[in-house]
This record gives structure tokens, sequence and C-alpha cells, in this order.
């Protein structure tokens, strides 16, 4: 099928068809990566740039090496370095990569809705590397990449979704994406971190963790981030561990292939206890691979239409056909 | 100078009749059927109401401190486009109007270059802090009609006691925001389903519920008048009915986007539509809509709080708060509750006129002989769509732009003076 976006801001703005044209796509890029000779140039002359205003190792290299296997050209942006920490607006930090030329900018933003404002306003096209407590649209697709590569499809499938959900984007872009994909998401974290009316988003809510694994297909631990102690959430981390953290008693009720799942970075021992995280049903460093083959499949899909977009800046250039992949 | 407005249907908040209207030299002389007299200027009202000009209990005219995003002169103008002839403005301004100097400057500046009457409403304390109490008894004495920290409540309750025993004594109304903004902590907009989906930090109605039942209980334990600002929950509405039947001495306001619109307009993060309290749900309109009705809810304000597009054009958190209201709240409250049945004119009158002048005890709302020439001309049989783009407000800040509504204020008189005329400025 056609890919139109010009922007991937969410899962929600996704069709089940186009989350399964991105997965589709993203298994070709998989094998390059696995081949041996990851170095291609199909989005040779491009030019990919992260802005990251929150931190993030793994998502940032996974873009980054993403762009780098595709031939695009790759600028990390430092927030706390640059005019952003002068004062500059995100509009305005927008408009002057668009300025220079950017075909792709990455944004990672500590608030909802940012990549939204910025996609409104730059020409280049916009991938949403996670926006507050809104969407994680590539970890959404990793994820069901990797839950697909498995299962064969997601239709009828049980994933259980467990943690901190109200802080977490991970989830919600997971619920969004799992449901247009017929799977079925069950949500389960302590009350205090349980969002308002989160059933309304379509995922079920188990009253208890064992209720969530019991017969899941995939359990997903999300990452309990420590510092919300403070605010009352949860009392400490061995009480957090002991009630709502993921071990091999309560993971004995999922079914007996399901995949163990965890966006990263973990707390061992708090959310998921070591023995789950290495156990035979992880699949956590399979996700790592998957997110750059995913990765690579939309910034191919979003570059290769370059010609499409306004042409203030490629009137002159040759537009050059975009090479098919083929491995 | 001599206006004649003939022909139109006089509103009053206890008659709606066919009177003509006779004005010399800012006082209404005549309030009478068929009365005709030479005069300088005539306004014909065929087929408009010819209302006691608006007053405004709950506007914020910025100035002084922020005047990019409005002044006494803009702001004046943008009101009297709307219909007000009085309105009271809050205390956020920089430097705080917590003292007599800048209250004089605001009264100074608004009988000099103002269009409208302005009454300054004194912040309860310095700085807005909640700390220590500010000069309410020099703010009197320099013209204040109230006292308010509108923007945020006067979170230590042992303060806000405070604040009530003593402007009882200076016998100056005291004006409630009701937030509990621990409990807010950081929310942006109304909490629920659609704050989880944006992955935006709720505001509950908790929130503002719990405040008002604060308030209203000091109110009652200390027997102090107070006014409650912008209720915007079903649950908050009944509180205070509850407190009426009681016997408490609680008036309450409301403003038209808490009857016209609900959080959905913040969908895309729609900055326009971020307020404080937020925009709620269909449920809450509709108790608003019967509190109005009932009398549970006294007045409708408009809560214009100007915006520069600067403070608009950036993500949702870190929006500024507000939106203006002058120019839209009558054709707003007129489709919405008159045009739909649920109020009569002379009722949205009360709510827009008469009652905000009793609460704030000035002597205004009245359209009677001998009283000052303060008059509203409203066309209700004028269908269109809002433009923000024409508001005479420095600020467009609304998320009205494009809405459908009935209603165009025709004139607006100002003790004897012709702001508004035709539907445009006439000074």
């Amino acid at each position: 099928m056609k890919f139109s976006k010009k922007d991937i801001l969410g899962i929600a703005e996704l069709s089940a068809e186009e989350i399964t044209s991105i997965l589709d796509s993203a298994s070709v890029m998989k094998r390059i990566i696995l081949s041996g000779q990851k170095k291609t140039n199909y989005l040779r002359g491009t030019a990919v740039l992260t802005l990251f205003y929150e931190n993030s190792t793994r998502t940032r290299v996974s873009f980054e090496l993403a762009a780098k296997y595709m031939g695009a050209d790759t600028v990390n942006i430092n927030v706390s370095s640059s005019s952003v920490a002068k004062g500059e607006t995100l509009i305005d930090t927008g408009k002057t990569l668009d300025a220079m030329g950017a075909d792709v900018i990455i944004i990672r933003h500590n608030m909802s809705g940012a990549p939204h404002l910025l996609a409104k306003h730059v020409r280049a096209s916009v991938i949403n590397a996670g926006d507050g407590m809104h969407e994680h649209p590539t970890q959404a697709l990793l994820d069901m990449y990797t839950i697909r590569e498995y299962y064969k499809t997601l239709e009828g499938l049980k994933v259980a979704i467990i943690g901190d959900i109200y802080h977490s984007r991970v989830a919600r872009s997971n619920i969004i994406g799992l449901i247009k994909m017929g799977a079925k998401p069950v949500a389960y974290g302590p009350s205090t971190l349980m969002p308002p009316e989160i059933e309304k988003m379509g995922a079920e809510i188990a009253p208890t963790i064992n209720d969530a694994i019991y017969r899941a297909d995939v359990v997903m631990g999300l990452r309990m981030q420590l510092e919300r102690q403070k605010n009352a959430l949860f009392p400490s981390k061995s009480e957090y561990a002991r009630f709502f953290g993921m071990n091999p008693v309560n993971m004995s009720l999922a079914k007996k292939h399901a995949l163990w799942m965890h966006p990263g970075p973990v707390n061992r021992g708090v959310e998921m206890s070591s023995g789950i995280i290495d156990g035979a049903n992880s699949v956590i460093n399979e996700q790592v691979t998957n997110g750059v083959a995913v990765r690579m499949a939309l910034l191919y899909m979003l570059a290769g239409k370059q010609g499409s977009k306004d042409s203030k800046y490629t009137d002159n250039l040759v537009t050059l056909p975009v090479q098919e992949v083929v491995v | 100078m001599k206006i004649l407005v003939k022909n139109g249907i006089v509103v009053t908040d206890e008659y709606e009749k066919r009177q003509n209207v006779f004005i010399e030299d800012g006082i209404i002389r005549k309030v009478e059927e068929n009365y005709l007299a030479e005069a300088d200027v005539v306004i014909d009202a065929e087929g408009a109401y010819v209302l006691s000009g608006l007053v405004d209990a709950h506007c914020h005219l910025r100035d002084p401190g922020y005047e990019y995003k409005e002044d006494i002169v803009s702001g004046t103008k943008s009101a009297a486009m709307g219909g007000f002839t009085s309105i009271a403005c809050m205390a956020n301004t920089n430097p705080v109007a917590d003292n007599k100097a800048v209250i004089r400057y605001i009264i100074d500046k608004a009988e000099r270059e103002g269009f409208v009457h302005v009454f300054p409403i004194g912040a309860m304390t310095k700085g807005l802090k909640g700390e220590e109490l500010a000069e309410i008894g020099e703010m009197k004495e320099a013209g204040i009609v109230g006292v308010s920290d509108d923007g945020r409540s006067v979170e230590n309750s042992s303060v806000m006691k405070k604040v009530m025993l003593y402007a009882k004594m200076f016998d100056i109304p005291v004006i409630c925001h009701c937030e509990d903004s621990v409990l807010a902590e950081d929310g942006v907009m109304n909490e629920g389903a659609l704050s989880t989906a944006m992955g935006l930090r709720g505001k509950s109605k908790a929130c503002e519920e719990i405040m008002i039942a604060r308030d209203i209980i000091l109110s009652k334990t200390l027997d102090v008048p107070v006014h409650i600002c912008h209720v915007s929950t079903a649950y908050g509405v009944e509180i205070i009915r509850t407190a009426k039947k009681h016997g408490v001495r609680v008036t309450a306001e409301t403003c038209p986007h808490y009857f016209t619109l609900t959080e959905k307009e913040c969908e895309g993060y729609n900055t326009l539509a971020k307020v404080n309290p937020p925009l709620r749900n269909e449920e809450d309109i509709e108790a608003i809509i019967r509190g109005l009705c009932d009398g549970t809810i006294d007045i409708i304000s408009t809560d214009h709080a100007p915006h520069h597009m600067d403070e608009k054009n950036v993500e949702f958190d870190k929006a500024a708060d507000g939106m203006v209201g002058f120019e839209t709240a009558l054709p707003l409250s007129y489709t919405a509750l008159v045009k739909a049945g649920h109020l009569s004119m002379s009722g949205l009158v009360r709510k827009m006129s008469a009652r905000p002048a009793e609460i704030l005890k000035i002597d205004k709302g009245r359209l009677a002989e001998g009283k000052m020439a303060d008059i509203t001309v409203f066309n209700p049989n004028v269908d269109y769509v809002i433009d923000t783009g024409k508001f005479a407000s420095k600020s467009m800040n609304s998320p009205y732009h494009g809405f459908a509504v009935s209603g165009k204020v025709v004139a607006t008189i100002v003790n004897g003076r012709i702001v508004v005329r035709d539907g445009e400025l006439a000074v």
C-alpha cells in the first residue's frame, strides 16, 4: 500500500493497514541488519535530525543507527547546550532546522503534544520518539513487530501490560496499537499509578497482577520511575516488587511460551526480577534489534517521499528514483 | 447632549416592554412608551433589546504590567463592544494590585482614557502569595469593590479566615477563586478519559469542589458573605445550592465557556481551550444551566483573560490559561440560554447586569429614570459567525473563532456617551 503520511506522531493516527505495512517493511530491514552488510544508501542525501528534550540513550542510538544504516546524514541536537537552553521556542527551533534543510526531525519531549506542535510548523517529517505521557509510537511498533514475529499475528492475543501505566506513553501507544491489530491488552498497576478512565481507551483492567498475567500470550513490564516514590505514589521499592513486580512465581501463570517484554531500561528486582529478565522467554534484547529495524522502515517510508513535499529547496535538484529495497 | 433610543424593547431584570429611553447630560430622564423629544442623536432600536448596561464582575485588564496583552484603553473598548458598561478587574497585574497606589493608577487611567466604568478588585493577600493580608482598608478608600486572589486560592485556611474577617469589617465583598492547587498538582486540563488519552495531567473536579466547600464552610462559620468565581462543575453547583438552602450567604458566578464548551475543545492540543478552571463535560454544562435557571448561580461573568498569541503558540503544558470574553459573552449567553429556552431575556439581564452590580454593591445595573445612562442595545436577530480577528481587544485568544451565534451589540452608551454605534466603535 502507499504510505502517505508526512509525520509519525502517534499510533492513534495510524490505521491497521498502515501499521501492517510498517511491520512488513521492518522485516525487510531486519534482514539488512542481520545480513552483516548494514550500510545501504537508500536515504543518501537525507538529513535526519534528533532533537531530544529528554535524556535517552537507547531510543536515540536506535534512531541514529537506523538512519546511518539507511545511508542518511544524522545530526544530534543536544538540547541542554543549544539555543533551546537560551529560551528559544519549539516552533522557532523547528523552523531553524527546517531552514537548514532537515528532512526528518525526530523529537522526544517531556511535554505531551510537543511533536504535534512542531509538525504543524515545519516542512520536514516529524517522528515522535516519545512525548510526555502521551505516545511513544516507535516503541509500540517495535513491540508489535516482536510479538508478530513470534506469533505470526496479533489477532486474539492477550497482552498483559503491567506497572506504572499513569506515566507511560509506551502503555498508551501499545494499548491503542494492539486494539487496532485485534489483540486484547490487559492493564494492571498500583491504583495510584493507573490513569483515570483508562478503560475508555479500550484496555481491560485486571483486578490483580495474577489476573493480568493468567494465560497471557505476552507479558510486558513497564519501567518504574523510581523518582516517583517521593510523590507518594508508592511506598518503597521492596513493597513495589512484592506486590507489583513480575517474578517466576506469578509469571508461571502465563502461557508456557509467553513472551516476556520490557521497553527498558529495567530496574532489576523492582518491576522485574532477574530470573525474568534473563529467563528463557525474555525477548528484551530482541526488542532492541527490532527497534532499529522498525525505525529504518519508518525513515524509509517517510523520507522516500520527499519529492511529493514542498519543493522550495529541491526544485533545482534532479529527483532520483528511490530504489526498491530488495534483499 | 440629548440621546433618544426609540422603538426598542426595554429589558430590565423586572420587565420587558416596548419603551423609548431619553437621555440628557448622561442621565436617563424618561423611560416611557412612545416618548418623543428633540435629541442630538436618535438611535432607532427597532427589533432590538435596550438593556441596562452589562456589568462584568470578573475580568483581567492586564494594566499595569502586561500591556502587550491588554491595557485599560483596549480592554474598555473591547468591553464596550461586548455591551459591558461596567467592569471589575482582577488584581493579578504587575505590580499586583495589592495596595492603594496601583488601585489609584487603575482608577485614574480608566477615568482619563477608559471607555467604560472600571471597578478594581484588590488582592486579598500581598503579592497574591496567600500569606499576609493586603492593605484592604486603604484599597477600599482608594476605590476597590471587592478582594480576590483570583488565579489561585488562599491555600492556607487560617489566612483565608483572616481575609474574610478583615474584609467584613470594611464591608468589602470576598471573591473566591476555588482551587486546591496541591491536589491539582500540575494539571492542565480536566481530568478524565481525554486527559488520559492525550497524556496530559488532569485537574480533577474535586480540586475546585473542595475549595468551594471550604470557603462556604468558612463563610458559614464566620458569617461573612462570599462570592464563588467561575463555577465549572456539576457537584460545585450542588454544593452551592445546598449552602444556599442552609442560609449561607454565598453567591456564585459562571462564565459562558462553562455552559457552551467541553474539554473536547482541547483535542489536538488546542491551547486556546486551555483555561482555569478547565473546560469540563456535558453533564457539567447541564448542571450549570440548571444552576443558572434555579438561581443557584447568580451571575455570568466573562473572566476575560487576554494573552498574546506567543503565550498560546507553545506546548500545551506551557500555554497560558484563559480566553478573552468581553466580545463573545452576550451573544453566547443569549444563544445558549435565552434562544435555547432556558432563561428569559429579563433573566439574562439580571445575571449580566443587575445582580453583579448588587454583589459588588455598586450603583449600576438599573435602567430607570434618574440613573446614570449606561445602556446596551442588543439586536437578537443577527446570526453570524464569530471572527476573533475583529476583536477590539489586543488579544484574540478565543476558542470561539468560527462559532455560530445569534445576537449582536448594536450600541453601547456609557454615562451618556455613545461608545459603540451600529456595532462599531464610535470613539
